[in-house]
């Protein structure tokens, strides 16, 4: 579970999630995530760090930029949290659902 | 690429879509996994999914303390249902979370096929981080790996 927690403590922060959420719909270098952002570009690469070390992208050099994508694993863990937890739910309200009290 | 910012799944349920819907929403207080899953300080009796859009998702304790959950986005019974998720990782209520849960009812073969989303799980925070760690999600996620073994 540590790398849900890592995921989810990086994604606490507004302006991260905000960041990740601009990488997830388009793979981007540093400079385009400041450009449509209301932060500095040094600032952007601090979170892009946080974002790293959780596991939640990765870079690859492009040219002279860093390209930074979505980490499809990244998320694996609190994903994994939520599909058992809705799993069991579901299954309780099947029972429910079929049974003669309904 | 939303796909790996959602959980999905399916199940087909033996009744009507429309006997599924009104279990999902107006049974939810007994189907709910309520002495596991809740986030108010004392543990609920039963919870409630108000009837329109709008409308208000939570849990009650004994005392009539209500504790939200989220709110109703879509209300299209007995087809559609999508509740927003204002909850935290660690079962705590945050206004600013932004997952939603969409839920949808078709007749399939004389029973129901449900198919259900949990989306934008990336807004999923944990409220207390600041506070003092995060003791919900992994006591939640043990319990729940603990009750499967």
């Amino acid at each position: 579970m540590t790398n849900a927690v890592a995921a989810i403590t990086a994604l606490a922060d507004p302006t991260r999630r905000k960041i990740f959420e601009r990488i997830a719909a388009h793979p981007s270098a540093v400079g385009a995530l400041a450009d449509g952002l209301p932060v500095s570009r040094p600032a952007v690469s601090q979170h892009l760090r946080v974002l790293k070390d959780a596991g939640l992208v990765d870079d690859e050099a492009q040219g002279t930029r860093r390209i930074y994508r979505v980490r499809q694993e990244g998320l694996a863990d609190v994903r994994a949290y939520l599909d058992q937890f809705w799993d069991q739910s579901l299954a309780a309200f099947r029972d429910l659902a079929e049974s003669e009290d309904a | 690429m939303p796909e790996p910012l959602s959980v999905r799944q399916s199940l087909i349920v033996r009744t009507s879509p429309e006997r599924a819907f009104s279990v999902f929403t107006e049974r939810i207080g007994d189907w709910w996994r309520l002495a596991d899953m809740h986030i108010g300080e004392q543990p609920p009796i039963t919870a409630i999914v108000e009837p329109r859009v709008g409308g208000r998702w939570f849990e009650r304790a004994a005392d009539g303390t209500e504790c939200p959950w989220g709110h109703v986005r879509v209300w299209e019974p007995p087809h559609r249902l999508v509740l927003s998720w204002e909850i935290s990782a660690d079962w705590r209520p945050d206004p600013t979370a932004t997952s939603e849960v969409e839920v949808r009812f078709a007749a399939e073969d004389g029973a129901t096929r449900i198919d259900f989303e949990h989306r934008g799980i990336e807004s999923l925070t944990l409220r207390d981080q600041l506070a003092g760690g995060w003791p919900g999600l992994l006591q939640a996620f043990a319990k729940t790996t603990t009750d499967e073994e």
